[in-house]
């Protein structure tokens, strides 16, 4: 027994060891496809210290460093899924309509398989998200996959912006007005919700500007308000320092929110699945929302069975910056055949098709200086495909996270797990069958009465 | 005046209904698809071939067929023909929204009930099939779902007002197989409960089984004597009878290795018609179903392992490994509202080791051998039922466009309400002002 505890922490030390590495790599004579800057062919792509350094041709290695020869290969930024609830030990806080005061980041579980799964399927960064039980959930944190650590720190992208969950709908009317009897019962109490919390957040805004203007002044007898994480959180959303992300459905919570936001002076939002955004594309675009969609998930709860599967394309062309999302340990596994559904269903390109895995999920996180294309002094995020990453017949093949290779096809160990259970005498496998289903409501399914 | 109130509200019921008509007709005639690639299935391809649809057959197909008089020439220059992909098992009819307890008729209450018939169930106009035939998806196996013996599965073709009218020819008792696994992610019970279920699970499957074995011999009994009794009304026994007679195919849902031998063991001593269908672990006892010489319905390939530490591809991989330890593999979605994505999960199997054309008939050819309708269904073939999609490129790849679909020889409108709501939406008007 202590024998294998010596030995898994060894491993364990060894893992943390290699996690933290910046990498330096060169990537030779591959078809790069740039998504900022066009396709190029036989190009190489040097990554050192974890940073995009050199794009061209007949570049070298620097000394001791790894060549990776990518000749008939295609060479894409690292996708990133702007939904994703996978390494999270908890995903919904759903004890309150209101939990602005929790963060996703306190729950992170580095040693979740599903990181590898995904970096499997090329996604260098996922969104990890609190879930969808509140109108107003908890703060999510953007994280990097960088397998192969049991330190939670580790995989935060420190560079990526505050964000937070919003939620309307069914779920957050489900959770509290059915299952706790507290508003909001209906859409009116969710909008309700927001509303006063925000004119809370604003008189708590008010009341410590106010004590903050006089603290200093001579004969000042006050004291100080008092301190509030639930409503320092909603003051920094009215401040434009936290970018919000609305799990929604239906157009007219769509257009409520947008109403909402005009009101208090809210720019930064992004809606999530937003299923009939379609139905009120010119006021997203013209509001500067952003969508990160489902490429075809409908009809599982009433509130999507008016869904298309066009929806990313209308938004697109509508002008809405778009992403494709997985919400799932399965689809995040391919997001890049999710994108190619944009083709099917309204004929994007090639370019437009990606973009909705790449640069367009980077800026709905705020961290499109940083990641989501291939460009001199971005962050060495690479993924590289056998066929193009469009067609059904392409394969993954490597994934690197700055400047590491973290997933390798054909140096790829079966058994993945950072942590095995020791006590687990009996093989208990995990089947369910049809969708794989969406973990928004993790830990608040006890609430659902039908 | 009370006549005048009846009319009146004739026309407002007319009028209702005539707001809700949400498809466009079917064309029923004969076509002819002209210089067309025909892509057979069983026969190869047949390159600027003609392929031509009477009384809902496929009446001629090759590169020197004469045109019959009055047809409907649809020119296919640059296009390809494949026959109707088959789903080998969903809830397509069966239920509308997920969930919505309402809208689901899948799952009905009890342990025994074979005599729940998918069939008559199925709602022939769910939003959800022309969202799925448009994607080339003609025919579904529409499954009901629950413990033991939960129902009688059936294959339809997806278009038709009536069971009758959709009926493709085959229907399947379903039993499903005791689990020593998880239920799902959210299944608590300690291992010694899940064991201790499977064993309870697993007697009460021999329990029923020797009762319909026991039916069966009284039935023999009273049928050798020409005796002009019947047997009482048992509609769980009379069900199984057909199983046990070995006329009617048993679809055992099962996925753990150790269930799928489990499976293998408990159908060894038994002479029925069996089929595995999920099979997500099949990859783990490949040898073994081949050996038993057990068809399967392998799906949904788009799924994670079922287990951590296995490799990370090992679903998209599972029918391939079956395929070539010699398992007659079909391929299913298991889903209702995405059985459009069936090319897909196909095209996931092809890239990941079976390879094109095998997986290509694990959606055709083999779905309609193993439910005994391939004398129908399943491959371009003269005088088979023209269910036949046509499109732009390989039906796998993602992008590709399906332009004509027939079901039976009708030709159905290539629009859903997904489709109507593109129209409507891609430049909505009015747009921002009004």
């Amino acid at each position: 027994m202590k024998k294998y505890t010596t030995i898994v922490l060894l491993l364990l030390f060894s893992l943390v060891a290699q996690a933290q590495q910046k990498g330096t790599v060169l990537i030779k004579n591959g078809t790069v496809l740039t998504i900022t800057n066009g396709t190029l062919e036989a190009t190489d792509v040097l990554i050192k210290d974890g940073i995009i350094s050199k794009i061209g041709k007949g570049l070298n290695a620097p000394k001791g460093a790894r060549t990776i020869d990518a000749t008939g290969m295609y060479v894409m930024p690292g996708i990133i899924d702007a939904h994703s609830h996978i390494a999270l030990d908890a995903v919904n806080e759903a004890t309150s309509p209101v939990t602005a005061e929790v963060w996703t980041g306190d729950a992170i579980n580095p040693m979740d398989v599903s990181i590898y799964r995904a970096l499997a399927g090329g996604v260098t960064i996922s969104h990890a998200l609190h879930g969808s039980a509140n109108a107003i959930g908890g703060e999510s944190e953007t994280i990097k996959h960088r397998y192969g650590t049991v330190d939670p720190d580790v995989l935060r992208m420190k560079e990526a912006p505050r964000t937070i969950k919003f939620a309307l709908g069914e779920n957050p009317t489900r959770v509290h007005g059915g299952g706790s009897g507290i508003v909001p019962r209906t859409r009116m109490g969710v909008e309700a919700v927001f509303r006063s919390s925000f004119s809370e957040a604003r008189e708590y805004m008010k009341k410590w500007d106010d004590y903050n203007v006089n603290k200093n002044k001579k004969g000042f007898k006050g004291t100080a308000p008092q301190y509030d994480l639930r409503l320092e959180t909603l003051a920094d959303i009215l401040r434009g320092e936290i970018i919000v992300h609305c799990h929604s459905y239906r157009a007219d919570e769509i257009y409520m929110l947008m109403q909402v936001f005009k009101d208090f002076g809210i720019k930064k939002l992004v809606f999530q699945h937003v299923n009939e955004g379609f139905k009120v594309a010119p006021e997203l675009a013209e509001f500067g929302a952003m969508a990160s969609v489902f490429s075809d998930w409908w009809a599982y709860k009433f509130e999507v069975y008016y869904s298309t599967a066009y929806n990313a394309t209308i938004l697109h062309k509508n002008g809405v910056v778009t992403s494709i999302n997985s919400d799932s340990g399965e689809l995040i596994r391919h997001l890049y055949h999710e994108a190619a559904k944009t083709q099917k269903y309204g004929g994007l390109s090639d370019n437009d098709a990606l973009s909705m895995i790449t640069i367009n999920p980077a800026k709905q996180l705020g961290i499109e200086s940083r990641v989501g294309s291939i460009e001199e002094g971005k962050d060495g995020d690479i993924a590289i495909f056998k066929n193009h990453p469009l067609s059904i017949y392409t394969i993954p093949m490597m994934t690197i996270v700055d400047g590491v290779v973290e997933f390798d096809r054909e140096n790829d160990a079966d058994d993945m797990r950072i942590y095995a259970d020791p006590k687990e005498t009996i093989d208990v496998t995990l089947h369910e069958t049809g969708h794989a289903g969406d973990r928004c409501m993790q830990d608040a399914e006890f609430l659902f009465h039908e | 005046m009370k006549n005048f109130k009846y009319i009146f509200l004739g026309l407002i019921l007319f009028a209702v209904q005539w707001a809700e008509a949400q498809n466009a007709k079917g064309k029923t005639g004969t076509f002819a698809l002209t210089n067309a690639s025909l892509v057979t299935v069983t026969n190869g391809t047949i390159a600027n071939g003609t392929l031509i649809i009477a009384d809902g057959k496929i009446s001629a197909l090759g590169t020197d067929v004469t045109i019959p008089e009055g047809a409907e020439v649809i020119d296919c220059t640059g296009l390809s023909v494949y026959p109707g992909m088959i789903e080998g098992g969903s809830r397509l009819g069966l239920v509308e929204v997920g969930s919505d307890a309402r809208t689901r008729d899948y799952n009905e209450i009890g342990d025994v009930i074979p005599q729940m018939k998918a069939l008559t169930a199925i709602n022939p106009n769910s939003v959800l099939i022309p969202v799925t035939r448009i994607s080339g998806v003609t025919t579904a196996l529409t499954v009901p779902d629950g413990s033991l013996f939960p129902g009688t599965a059936a294959l339809v073709n997806l278009h038709g007002y009536t069971p009758d009218q959709m009926y493709a020819g085959f229907e399947a008792v379903v039993l499903s197989f005791p689990s020593t696994g998880k239920r799902g992610r959210w299944d608590s019970r300690s291992e010694e409960d899940i064991k201790k279920d499977a064993e309870k699970a697993l007697k009460q499957l021999n329990d029923a089984w020797e009762k319909a074995v026991a039916y069966y011999q009284i039935d023999s009994a009273i049928r050798a004597k020409n005796s002009k009794e019947n047997m009482e009304y048992y509609p769980e026994m009379e069900n199984l009878l057909p199983v046990v007679r070995g006329e009617k195919t048993l679809l055992v849902e099962v996925n753990a290795a150790n269930d799928i031998k489990a499976a293998i063991e408990w159908v060894a001593d038994k002479d029925v018609k069996v089929v595995f269908s999920g099979v997500s672990e099949g990859w783990r006892v490949a040898e073994e179903l081949a050996e038993a010489k057990i068809p399967v319905i392998a799906g949904p390939v788009l799924n994670i392992p079922n287990r951590e530490y296995d490799r990370y591809d090992r679903s998209y991989a599972n029918p391939g490994i079956m395929h070539k330890a010699g398992v007659k593999v079909a391929i299913k979605t298991a889903d209702a509202e995405n059985v459009r994505n069936l090319p897909y999960n196909a095209g996931f199997a092809a890239t990941y080791g079976m390879g094109k054309e095998e997986a290509l008939k694990a959606i055709t050819i083999v779905p309609a051998e193993i439910f005994g309708v391939a004398d129908k269904l399943g491959s371009l073939e003269k005088g088979k039922i023209a269910n036949v999609f046509v499109t732009d490129g390989d039906p796998f790849e993602t992008k590709t466009q399906v332009r004509h679909l027939f079901i039976q020889g009708w030709k159905i409108p290539m629009e859903s309400r997904q489709t109507k709501l593109y129209d409507e939406f891609l430049e909505r008007e009015p747009g921002l002002k009004k």
